[in-house]
């Protein structure tokens, strides 16, 4: 397909990498010309998910994280993957407030904001085997083309 | 990061991003000065923020705990467009308020 692009970002789990992945994302979809709000919802989106791979995922090790983005007309494709411990209970997982770690004083959102600011998102895991969290945006949504009044 | 203490109440100034990375050195210091300076209000100071993730939720929902057992509160101030809607999302906004204007 002529409209399509791809990109890939391999990178290791350290929370200093955290500001690296979702900037990374964000320039990459600059070529679908979003507005400012639809970048900040990407970018926060990316953040949950390798925040969760770093801490859930590879429990504070140091281990790669792998970030595929694809773009498809308007449309942002993401995946962002980790080879760590997997999810036992995705459902549990991805409910409001839930955490499983409540001694780091985390707010449990992290799903949450990332189904909130996204318009699809599919989580893949098994226990031992990693996790693969998709999500997909579609740009200028419900944005009206502008046209000049005839004179 | 910056913070500033009148007596009972500790100004956190927010960096210009909260997330995972900087979460656990704000929630470090600030505890430390919450402790030590008998702390009861926390007043997050959003201006110079413009990117906040969940792990900033946990932050202030953590602060919040800490003072609400002292009888404290929390709230924040100039709290722009993006962060707000963050906020609000979250529901954080249930256990503190958002002041609009300088005071």
């Amino acid at each position: 397909m002529e409209n399509t692009n791809e990109m890939q970002v391999i990178f290791e789990s350290r929370s200093s990498n955290e500001s690296f992945a979702r900037v990374t994302v964000a320039a990459f979809m600059t070529s679908l010309n979003p507005t400012v709000e639809e970048v900040s919802d990407v970018k926060t989106a990316v953040s949950e998910a390798v925040t969760n791979a770093i801490i859930h995922g590879y429990e504070n090790e140091v281990h790669n994280i792998y970030i595929r983005c694809r773009t498809e007309g308007k449309t942002l494709f993401l995946e962002i993957k980790d080879e760590g411990k997997g999810i036992e209970d995705i459902s549990q997982a991805m409910e409001p407030l839930f955490t499983s770690k409540p001694e780091l004083e985390r707010s449990g959102m992290g799903f949450s904001f990332m189904e909130a600011f996204m318009d699809k998102l599919e989580v893949i895991s098994e226990p031992g085997q990693g996790t693969v969290v998709k999500m997909e945006k579609t740009i200028g949504k419900g944005r009206r083309i502008w046209t000049t009044q005839s004179l | 990061m910056k913070y500033q203490v009148q007596e009972n109440c500790l100004t956190i100034f927010l960096p210009n991003e909260i997330d995972h990375h900087n979460a656990e050195e704000l929630k470090r210091e600030s505890d430390h000065l919450i402790e030590r300076n008998h702390i009861r209000y926390v007043i997050f100071d959003f201006q110079d923020t413009d990117f906040m993730d969940s792990s900033g939720i946990g932050v202030i929902m953590g602060r919040y705990k800490r003072v609400f057992m002292l009888g404290g509160e929390v709230c924040a101030v100039h709290v722009g467009e993006r962060m707000k809607k963050i906020l609000t999302m979250s529901g954080v906004t249930k256990i503190m308020q958002i002041y609009e204007e300088d005071h």
